[in-house]
């Protein structure tokens, strides 16, 4: 394993200190290190933040492997700054057994370019009808402690209410999609003057809103942990406000999507822009950001959702939702939190780093850039200026949303337990020699 | 005028009198023994039908064949959502035939405006009803309808028309289009429908909105009838077929409560004992088989205009205005 001095890198926005990574670990932290290292890295100029974690991604595998696998899933975490992240359940077959969850646990551990922690499925086939065997999947060696049937709502109260308490007994949180199914029965986008205008199906704020109204209920009523995910809305934000005001362990996400761009988009029928949940009004963007300034809102969350060039080569109604986002993520919260004055670098990490892995219950990831801890690291330049090139994405998917956008700030290097994923904005083979 | 069709806002009011004079012009042709013109002689002109439409397709075609076009009839239908041909290789497909135009009428709100915008194909695209979004070439024959009678003359308006829209606006891609297009003619509309059928963010289009049909009456100089589905009844849009009638159909009581010039437009099919009544429906007020006639010269000249203007240009010895005039 090479061992790493990084030079004058601003630790979370602080002033400029010099970092040793060796064995996986910080070594020293100070100014004017004289420690001998394999390889020095001049880091002036960029932050350095926790290896980001990501609640929410779509790695597609197995099932899909058109659309993404799990290595170029991670390969595309790791040029994203990202250490770990919780694949989605919805595979084919969905991860709603033990077996499957140690399959996608174990091709992350193949990979090596990032942490994957599976989800599992909260009902049999994300059919919302049985639960899946939730302790199984605890107990397997992926040892699952986040559920969710993401891309669909646990919409029976009963069925939430039983998987809220059934996973207290193994420290689980289940995540909802939080969305009602009859309200949106053929919903294309936010129901609002946008939707009206262009004939599209409506998918109404009420629709989420009910929803995580009733599931912060719930979670109270069973003294159980509830997380939220992709949260869209104004009113959702402040349902989850007034939740946490009253103690509740209830937590939330916001996708960087939902902080960058509204529903105005549609316009062009062109459905890169078709997301699930939809994308809001300018209203809800900013209490988004609100919300996530003040720590009513956890975490970012990117719901990368890789899909084939077919799947939205197409028109409106037939495309699929989603929306690829993990090597743009810190990017687009740069521009919309921190250039913005919303949030520092610090509560960057406490945003992207540290909050996801206490949700996630990851030990290893989300800890402080301090000797003793494990090197899980990313150095970003925020001073970079550059126009976004889908063709360089590692993903295996295009569908993103910034094609020919200008935006902030470019991830130069990313450690996972001390080894380089990535270095000088490129990806480097895990224990390949830097 | 733009290139394509795709929308009544990509309409300037210049623009729509241009198309409603020309077609008025055309509309002389149809009173002729040899009703054929040869201006698209040698173009292509291809109706992509994506979804059933004997009456928008036929008019089309109809149009088409007296201007001479080439006309190739695209039978379409159903195929994207049914895993067949993609909408985008149906366009590379009809790209690579040499289509000057395509006629598109598709289920998908917005599929028009993907081909206009994708370099999938190069040629005009003409909408003739997208999904629930909208039909311009409805929008302009109903125009030119209201101005036969309420303003008639080249080159007028319909400044200060009042047309009251009746139906299921959420759904009706000509009640869209119709009240984009009356905005820039200077027509006043005013919506009428049980608040389940109209969409949320009305209250900022450029319309007035009532859920009181006999309120209405007597304020308008055209009522323009919309269809309304049955089936929207078991989606609880409104109790019954029988309810509906009562409080939103047009019936002879109604009709005698309009003022005296009014006319009573539906673009068709008609559901009769609906929102229709047979009485109303046969009443010389009612426009509805005269919309049909118009339909032929309104889009005459939209391919005229779209797709003559260029070659006339480029040929010498001809010019498009005067062939307009």
């Amino acid at each position: 394993m090479s061992s790493y001095l990084i030079r004058n890198a601003s630790i979370l926005g602080g002033p400029a200190q010099d970092i040793l990574v060796a064995e996986g670990t910080f070594q020293q932290i100070g100014t004017g290190l004289t420690a001998e290292a394999d390889v020095e890295i001049d880091a002036t100029g960029l932050v350095a933040l926790p290896g980001l974690v990501d609640l929410h991604t779509h790695l597609r595998e197995p099932g899909r492997e058109d659309a993404e696998t799990v290595l170029t899933g991670t390969q595309a975490a790791a040029k994203g700054g990202y250490t770990a992240v919780h694949a989605m359940a919805n595979t084919f077959p969905v991860a709603d057994t033990a077996g499957v969850v140690e399959q996608v646990w174990r091709l992350g551990k193949e990979s090596g370019y990032c942490d994957v922690q599976p989800v599992g499925a909260v009902t049999v086939g994300l059919e919302g009808k049985k639960l899946a065997e939730l302790g199984a999947m605890h107990d397997s060696a992926a040892g699952v402690r986040v559920f969710s049937d993401d891309g669909k709502c646990v919409d029976d109260a009963v069925i939430m209410r039983r998987a809220l308490e059934y996973v207290k007994a193994f420290d689980g949180v289940v995540a909802q999609h939080a969305q009602e199914p009859r309200l949106t029965e053929g919903a294309q986008m936010n129901e609002g003057q946008v939707s009206g205008e262009l004939g599209l199906g409506g998918w109404p704020a009420v629709a989420e809103e009910a929803i995580i109204a009733r599931d912060v209920l719930l979670a109270a009523h069973v003294g159980s942990r509830l997380h939220v995910c992709h949260v869209s809305t104004a009113g959702s934000v402040e349902i989850i406000r007034w939740a946490k005001a009253k103690g509740w362990d209830v937590t939330a996400e916001v996708t960087p999507h939902h902080l960058l761009l509204t529903d105005e988009l549609v316009r062009s029928y062109d459905p890169v822009y078709k997301v699930n949940p939809p994308l809001r009004t300018a209203e809800d963007v900013q209490a988004l950001r609100d919300a996530l300034a003040d720590g009513t809102i956890d975490a970012v969350a990117t719901d990368h959702a890789p899909h084939p060039a077919e799947d939205k080569d197409c028109e409106w109604a037939v495309a699929a939702m989603g929306m690829v986002g993990l090597e743009t993520a810190l990017s687009v919260v740069q521009q919309a939190m921190v250039d913005t004055g919303l949030l520092n670098w610090e509560g960057v990490a406490d945003r992207m780093s540290h909050r996801p892995a206490r949700i996630g219950r990851l030990a290893g990831h989300g800890r402080p850039v301090s000797v003793g801890e494990p090197a899980n690291l990313v150095l970003f330049d925020p001073a970079y200026r550059g126009t976004v090139n889908p063709e360089s994405f590692a993903t295996r998917s295009r569908n993103t949303p910034y094609r020919g956008l200008d935006l902030p700030g470019r991830v130069h290097a990313t450690f996972l337990r001390g080894t380089a994923t990535v270095l000088a904005g490129e990806l480097v083979e895990p224990g390949e020699p830097a | 005028m733009k290139r394509h069709l795709v929308s009544a806002a990509d309409l300037s009011r210049d623009d729509a009198l241009l198309i409603l004079d020309t077609a008025e012009e055309l509309a002389q042709l149809s009173g002729r023994a040899v009703k054929k013109l040869p201006t698209l002689r040698g173009r292509t002109v291809v109706n992509l039908f994506f979804e059933d439409s004997t009456r928008t397709k036929t008019s089309f075609e109809v149009a088409e064949k007296r201007l001479s076009a080439d006309v190739i009839n695209f039978a379409a239908k159903g195929s994207s959502v049914s895993k067949g041909e993609s909408l985008k290789d149906t366009a590379l497909t009809l790209q690579a035939m040499g289509a000057d135009a395509v006629v598109i009428r598709h289920h998908a709100s917005g599929a028009p405006a993907r081909l206009a915008q994708s370099d999938w194909l190069h040629g005009s695209v003409i909408n003739a009803g997208d999904g629930t979004h909208e039909h311009p070439t409805q929008a302009l024959l109903d125009a030119f309808t209201l101005r036969r009678h309420l303003n008639p003359g080249l080159g007028n308006d319909l400044s200060g028309r009042r047309v009251t829209i009746v139906g299921d606006v959420l759904h009706s891609r000509v009640a869209r289009s119709n009240v984009l297009l009356l905005n820039t003619l200077g027509a006043e509309v005013t919506f009428v429908a049980p608040p389940t059928l109209l969409p949320i963010g009305i209250d900022n289009w450029p319309c007035d909105v009532s859920y009181d049909l006999d309120a209405a009456l007597a304020k308008t100089d055209a009522l323009m009838m919309l269809r309304v589905q049955r089936e929207r009844m078991n989606a609880a849009f409104f109790p019954t077929e029988r309810e509906y009638s009562r409080r939103y159909g047009m019936h002879g009581g109604r009709l005698a409560k309009l003022p005296e010039h009014a006319i009573v437009m539906h673009p068709g099919p008609m559901v009769r004992g609906m929102e229709i009544t047979a009485e109303v429906a046969d009443s010389p007020r009612c426009t509805a088989v005269e919309q049909v006639a118009n339909g032929v010269s309104i889009r005459m000249a939209v391919l005229y205009l779209l797709l003559g203007g260029a070659t006339l240009a480029d040929a010498p010895g001809t010019n498009q205005s005067e062939a307009a005039k």
